[in-house]
């Protein structure tokens, strides 16, 4: 039961501090590059860009900082076994992400948000690139953390610890620079997603509408550029799943039985393991992802629960086959879908196109809705990684129901399981509010004119941001 | 298991000391501030400059301590792993403050109603109030030690940890907190708000020295009797306790006599003299058992292997002076004082504040004037 909890617990906290991450490693790029090109082209109009999206990027960044905590201490609190298990290892990545990458983001952060008019314009615009590259970073350590959960490498255990032999190991995992690329992809193409939605926005209430057609543009190129390398990495990854974790791709697919030349399914409707109702499969496409090859072996759930239960014991090794299914589904074809979508936003917005983007209102339509699909494909991703581990919570040395505190009782798992739940939903509904409201406001006035704006902000106080 | 005390154990149990130290200096003020701004500020422009003064850096401050759990994590996971497992519900409740806290710099200002800034000025001040006195009652606890038997499993649960020395504790880092706080504003600010802050400051400083005394007094006391083999002489954190005592007093005489900067430094050197003197009672132990004291924790059997010791050393050596550089740095960008911009209701600020000392006292620093001229 308490497992169940701190699972529970775990997930809706991580879920829910990945919201924010991929937002701010992407969008602290995209507003330094719209920084730079003010900066580089002396060009007012990105500079108002710049600093529309830096109000975005300020008040999801604040969420992600403070439910990150959160997820560091979480794992002294709820998974004490765990802890004790992998901290020689997995503590090293996280002080480093905390002392390389961290420190770098927060202190640059303040310099960025209170130094303009103050530090240089070059400085400041070093800032902004800082606090990009810190997010950047701290993204490769926690990974390498995450990684080795997935593929444990350079260690050996000893006393029922796993003791780290070769750190250049740790950071050399394959599945590591996998995962690294094709998450820091996926958040520059959540925040270009965020940017080139709130710029289709504001087109359509025909607000600036030539700017934000930059941004537009910029923006959607960026992003069908970024899915194309996302969708490559992550084939990749699927092929070297395929080696490391062979059981998380059959349950991908729900495929029960070892077959070669194996079709992949693009939907199912009923039962995934028996008879299906209806299905629409491609032939010999699971073969081709998981092995490159047209006639490809890919084993089944079935051979892989036997060959496992012989070598790690008894117990089912099979994770929960239509969660896995299904992110799995829902993660490639929202992809794919933006793909179409960021590549049509940047065909149409071309300066030598037939249309011009800001006349073709469904698609602008369209583009606002898409503001969501990259928050729902990282989520199923990452649901799909960690549910698809299951039971281990490292592969192949720890199972889940060993790792939880065993001192931390149910009623406390459940009052703090309660409480994070009520407070992320109150700051949830909070946060979209404000982020909706910053949205919808009109760009700052070019740089040098504030003094005529200043009447209309009424009782505000200008030079005090807090 | 022990082993010798000149080794990467005896290093990391320093380091980490000096994570949570400095943790407690930087963001000590921070909480500081955070809790005095809604007693000191006369208006909402007011309580503004208050959480500007403290914006560039409560971010920056605040990863002090993730980066000493980070690294108890990956220096003595056993340390971790029971701790923060013991201290359970404690952190859960600093976690939410934490939040609540980090959340309202950003919200706060980003609507005008009145009760949306009460709120989240409430959430602000609460927010910092909360850490400020629960790493006092878990730093207590920790040197008084707790129920620890073999597993390492701590089992006292919440109720273990309110003890009347913790409350104490806890209560005698709220004070020295909000001074450190108080004397922080009066350095940032000038004007009503800065001879308001003064005057917190030079009240606090007498409770934050007579509650420290009882506190290290008391603490002495319940640890003299039970056994600390290899500890250090006890001579040694009473030593710094005396040294923190000195300071507070200090502080409270130059705040008095206007002297910001200087009382600045003696607080802070007061919080480093409490924190040193934790880690030194505690050494070589990082969780003290009172149920046997075989069973406390060491920095021998907490500890990770060589392997992963050496590799932190390594990363630690090279990466904290650009860390340190860089934050220090910042302060120095941020050096100047915030005014109230004159045209601002309720305004009695000139250049020269009402304790007389001109602004340029800050240094060669203009005061930063906040007015419409600002982005």
């Amino acid at each position: 039961m308490t497992e169940l909890l701190d699972r529970w617990q775990f997930g809706v906290t991580i879920v829910y501090h990945f919201l924010f991450v991929p937002l701010t490693i992407g969008l602290g790029v995209l507003v330094a590059w719209m920084q730079t090109l003010a900066y580089r082209r002396k060009d007012p109009d990105w500079d108002r860009l710049a600093r529309f999206f830096g109000r975005l990027f300020l008040i999801n960044f604040a969420m992600g900082v403070v439910t990150g905590i959160v997820q560091e201490f979480q794992f002294g609190m709820n998974w004490s076994n765990y802890s004790i298990f992998v901290g020689n290892i997995f503590g090293a990545p996280l002080a480093m992400e905390g002392l390389l990458a961290f420190f770098l983001e927060s202190t640059f952060l303040g310099l960025w948000i209170f130094g303009r008019g103050r530090l240089s314009e070059r400085v400041h615009l070093a800032s902004i690139w800082l606090v990009a590259f810190g997010s950047t970073v701290s993204a490769l350590f926690i990974l390498a953390a995450n990684a080795w959960m997935q593929h444990p490498v350079g260690y050996k255990i000893v006393h029922h610890k796993a003791l780290l032999t070769d750190i250049w190991a740790v950071f050399a995992n394959s599945t590591l620079w996998e995962e690294f690329a094709h998450t820091v992809l996926a958040a520059f193409v959540t925040a270009a997603m965020v940017v080139v939605g709130v710029s289709a926005w504001q087109m359509l209430k025909r607000r600036d509408v030539r700017i934000f057609a930059r941004a537009a543009s910029l923006a959607s190129g960026f992003a069908a550029v970024c899915l194309v390398a996302t969708i490559t990495t992550g084939d990749m990854q699927a092929r070297l799943m395929d080696e490391q974790q062979p059981m998380k791709m059959a349950a991908a697919e729900a495929l029960y039985n070892t077959a070669s030349g194996a079709s992949f399914s693009l939907l199912t409707i009923g039962n995934l393991s028996g008879q299906p109702i209806f299905q629409i499969r491609v032939p010999h496409l699971l073969s081709l992802i998981a092995d490159l090859s047209y006639d490809g072996k890919v084993e089944g759930i079935n051979q892989l629960q036997k060959a496992e239960a012989k070598k790690y014991g008894p117990g089912s090794y099979v994770p929960v086959i239509w969660l896995t299914y299904w992110s799995f589904r829902l993660m490639v074809g929202l992809g794919i879908l933006m793909l179409v979508v960021a590549a049509w936003t940047w065909w149409l917005s071309r300066k030598r196109s037939r249309w011009r983007l800001e006349d073709c209102r469904r698609t602008l339509w369209v583009l606002v809705a898409c503001i969501v699909a990259p928050f729902a494909a990282n989520t199923f991703g990452w649901l799909f990684t960690e549910m698809g581990r299951q039971p281990w919570i490292v592969y192949g040395l720890m199972k889940t129901s060993q790792a939880f505190s065993p001192t931390v009782g149910t009623g406390s798992v459940i009052g703090t399981f309660a409480g994070f739940t009520v407070l992320y939903s109150v700051l949830g509904a909070v946060d979209v509010a404000l982020m909706r409201r910053a949205a919808r406001q009109s760009l700052d006035p070019p740089a040098g004119e504030e003094g005529a704006a200043g009447g209309a902000k009424g009782e505000e106080v200008a030079g005090l941001v807090y | 298991m022990t082993g010798p005390v000149a080794s990467l154990n005896t290093a990391w149990f320093a380091l980490i000391g000096v994570l949570w130290t400095g943790y407690f200096v930087l963001e000590g003020f921070d909480f500081g501030v955070g809790i005095l701004s809604p007693l000191l500020a006369a208006d909402d422009v007011d309580r503004r400059i208050t959480l500007n003064a403290i914006g560039p850096f409560w971010d920056g401050n605040e990863v002090w301590l993730i980066v000493a759990g980070g690294a108890t994590f990956a220096a003595f996971p056993t340390w971790y792993a029971t701790m923060f497992s013991g201290f359970y519900l404690a952190l859960f409740l600093i976690l939410v403050a934490l939040i609540l806290r980090g959340a309202a710099f950003e919200y706060r200002a980003r609507r005008e109603a009145l009760s949306w800034r009460r709120t989240w000025g409430a959430a602000h001040a609460v927010g910092s109030l909360v850490p400020a006195l629960l790493w006092g009652v878990a730093f207590t606890d920790l040197v008084r030690g707790l129920d620890i038997t073999r597993g390492p499993h701590y089992l006292g649960g919440f109720a273990g940890l309110i003890h009347p020395i913790a409350l104490v504790g806890g209560v005698a880092s709220l004070l020295v907190f909000s001074l450190h706080g108080a004397v922080f504003l009066s350095l940032k600010t000038t004007g009503e708000l800065r001879r308001r802050a003064r005057r917190a400051a030079a009240l606090l400083a007498v409770p934050a020295l007579v509650v420290v005394a009882g506190l290290g007094a008391w603490v002495g006391v319940a640890i003299a009797g039970s056994p600390r083999p290899g500890t250090l002489p006890g001579a040694v954190p009473a030593a710094l306790v005396v040294v923190a005592l000195l300071a507070l007093g200090g502080g409270g005489l130059l705040i008095a006599r206007g002297r910001e900067g200087l009382a600045f430094g003696t607080t802070a050197g007061a919080i480093v003299a409490l924190s040193a003197a934790a880690f030194a009672a505690l050494f070589p132990r990082v969780m003290v058992s009172s149920v046997t004291a075989r069973d406390s924790l060491t920095v021998w059997n907490a500890a990770s292997a060589h392997e992963t010791l050496l590799v932190m050393t390594v990363v630690a050596a090279i990466f904290t002076p650009f860390v340190l550089a860089y934050q220090a740095w910042t302060y120095w960008v941020f050096r100047q004082r915030l005014t109230r911009p004159p045209a601002t209701r309720g305004a009695t600020a000139g250049p020269a504040g009402p304790g007389g000392s001109p602004v340029a006292a800050s240094g060669d620093a203009a005061p930063t004037v906040l007015g419409p001229t600002q982005p």
